[in-house]
């Protein structure tokens, strides 16, 4: 596998495994209003992955991009550990989609001056998609911080137990500083104290407690995954897998 | 003083059965009744069951939609599926305002719905067991609404009559989408074609039952009728989905279960079997497949949000209190 086709893939699956979690909320959500929110940023998530992925097929030649989601196995998905933890309740979904979310934006932001035109312009769309994620993920952390005692035991609990999966967002091996002197990818390590200004920030109005940067999970650049992405992938891949020869 | 009362009430009789007759000539002269129009009683209960019954059908129909969004085969499949979804949620929205401006709350109509109080289409109880239901569900059940739902664009209460102009246009492509899922499965390989043909076996009777029981059977369709809320019968909608539909089936190769379905050229439509409606008024009252399920389903989600809401109202409060 070429470096760029890999160093898309990681971008491309987060977006995508993100996606499947959002939409697992589908007619579960806590009001209409929020089960439409949470298809819509389900639906720009798959979005995101379809073009990435699409680009990742054009530099390889063979595959597609439904080839490339639904035929790769768990060691082969590069997606960020976060993506594929549970929804659980809905506050535990809103501080996975706000950590993620804060994340996403600086990194496109940077992404979108690649000297890559076409992961440039993918960047470039996907900003003005993120805001308003953010927008909604960082709203709900305030209600629910600053919302009941019941919301905010719950919400901070969350922050707690995903904490140890933030790490990943700024790792950096060695693909990521060649695609960085390529000035094709981006120095995730630099974005970490930005993002510490809009997380503590937004923790501070909702009156929740940072959680302590202590013990963090690693290994998705090598495909090093929690056991729920095998699971994710046997229901998502299932159809195509089953049957190989059939077009839909 | 026994006259008095009696010449009162006399008064307010006829007043009242004025009020009725400038209802009924606006009716006739098909102009829209609007919520701050006098309307009566009867005409207000009826709007609020169909409309209730309408927008809890939208929100209900996510969950065997739903339930194969995780397991759409292509990522174009998966987009298509999870935006008719939220769609129909919007629907939903969309109806339970209308149905507002007759004077209820949406909690209302949500405690009516898991009250087992107020219904909703009784398709939504079949279960959905493979991809190619999602074919079949697109192209008969959406292709069903959408009978029902034209002639209700005429319907005589403006703000339902408005929604379903908007609605329409989306359940179209529902359908289109639907049509097309079946219409790739029935010319792929030999196991897709055997899945689209078993979803059409298993939707078809299920979906022509969606348009009610027969006209004969129908004690509602009366004033509905009247009132210009109902434009068309039970069985003339059923007639015109089935004349469009069979055409539709042929022409992608697959058979409509119903041995005695043959065109009349005499009536210029097509002749069908006997409905069977044993298994039509046991699913209505709660003996379908999945009648529990979705209801429980519905309670569960609302039940786990409720310290949600309650978490957003608090902090709303507090802004307020703040400014
Ligand atoms: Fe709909
Ligand atoms: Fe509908
Ligand atoms: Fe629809």
């Amino acid at each position: 596998m070429q470096d760029l086709e890999k160093y898309i893939l990681r971008i491309a699956d987060s977006s995508l495994i993100l996606s499947h979690r959002l939409s697992e909320w589908c007619s579960k959500g806590p009001s209409l209003e929020e089960d439409i929110a949470l298809s819509n940023i389900s639906l720009d998530l798959l979005g995101q992955a379809n073009s990435l992925l699409e680009y990742c097929g054009k530099i390889n030649g063979t595959k597609t991009a439904d080839d490339l989601a639904f035929k790769r196995g768990e060691r082969e998905f590069f997606n960020f550990q976060i993506c594929e933890q549970e929804n659980g309740h809905f506050g535990d979904t809103i501080a996975r989609q706000f950590l993620f979310d804060s994340f996403t934006l600086l990194f496109f932001k940077k992404l979108s001056e690649s000297k890559d035109e076409i992961l440039s312009a993918i960047a470039l769309k996907s900003i003005k998609e993120i805001n308003y994620h953010l927008r909604h993920s960082s709203n709900w952390v305030l209600r629910l911080g600053d919302g009941t005692a019941t919301s905010k035991e719950k919400i901070q609990n969350s922050f707690n137990k995903i904490w140890k999966y933030t790490g990943e967002f700024f790792e950096m091996d060695q693909l990521d500083l060649k695609m960085l002197d390529l000035k094709i990818g981006v120095n995730n390590n630099q974005l970490k104290k930005e993002w510490d200004i809009i997380v503590n920030d937004t923790l501070k109005k909702a009156k929740l407690n940072r959680p302590e940067d202590g013990f963090m999970m690693t290994g998705s650049k090598n495909g090093i995954h929690t056991e729920l992405l095998g699971k994710i992938l046997s229901e998502m891949q299932y159809i195509p897998r089953a049957y190989p020869d059939a077009k839909w | 003083m026994k006259n008095d009362i009696f010449s009162i009430n006399l008064q307010k009789h006829n007043y009242l059965n004025m009020q009725e007759e400038i209802f009924q000539d606006k009716i006739n002269a098909e102009k829209k009744i609007e919520p701050k129009d006098w309307m009566p009683d009867g005409y207000r209960s009826h709007l609020i069951r169909q409309i209730s019954q309408h927008a809890h059908s939208e929100i209900i129909g996510m969950q065997p939609e739903g339930n194969w969004i995780t397991r759409a085969p292509s990522l174009r499949a998966k987009m298509i599926l999870l935006a008719k979804v939220q769609d129909e949620a919007g629907h939903g929205l969309y109806l339970y305002s209308a149905c507002e401006t007759l004077g209820v709350t949406r909690d209302e109509l949500n405690k009516q719905l898991h009250e087992g109080k107020a219904k909703y289409s009784s398709i939504f109880n079949y279960p959905t067991l493979s991809w190619a239901d999602m074919g079949a569900i697109g192209w008969l059940v959406d292709g069903a609404a959408i009978v029902n739902q034209v002639s209700l664009q005429k319907t005589s209460y403006g703000p339902y009559s408005r929604g379903m102009i908007k609605i329409c246009k989306e359940e179209s492509f529902h359908q289109r989408q639907g049509y097309e899922i079946m219409a790739h499965m029935a010319n792929g390989t030999k196991e897709q074609k055997e899945m689209a043909q078993d979803a059409l076996n298993r939707f078809w009777w299920p979906s022509i039952m969606m348009f009610g029981p027969q006209d004969s059977d129908s004690p509602r369709t009366g004033n509905a009728m009247k009132w210009k809320i109902k434009r068309k019968t039970n069985d003339e909608l059923r007639q015109n989905f089935i004349d469009k539909t069979v055409a539709q089936a042929e022409l992608i190769g697959l058979k409509i279960p119903d041995p005695d379905l043959k065109w009349n050229e005499e009536r210029g439509s097509y002749d069908f079997g006997e409905i069977d409606w044993e298994e039509f008024w046991n699913v209505v009252n709660g003996n379908g497949p999945c009648n529990e399920q979705r209801l429980e389903h519905h309670k569960k989600a609302h039940t786990e949000g409720e310290w949600v809401r309650e978490a957003a109202k608090a902090y709303a409060k507090k802004q307020t209190h703040n400014e």
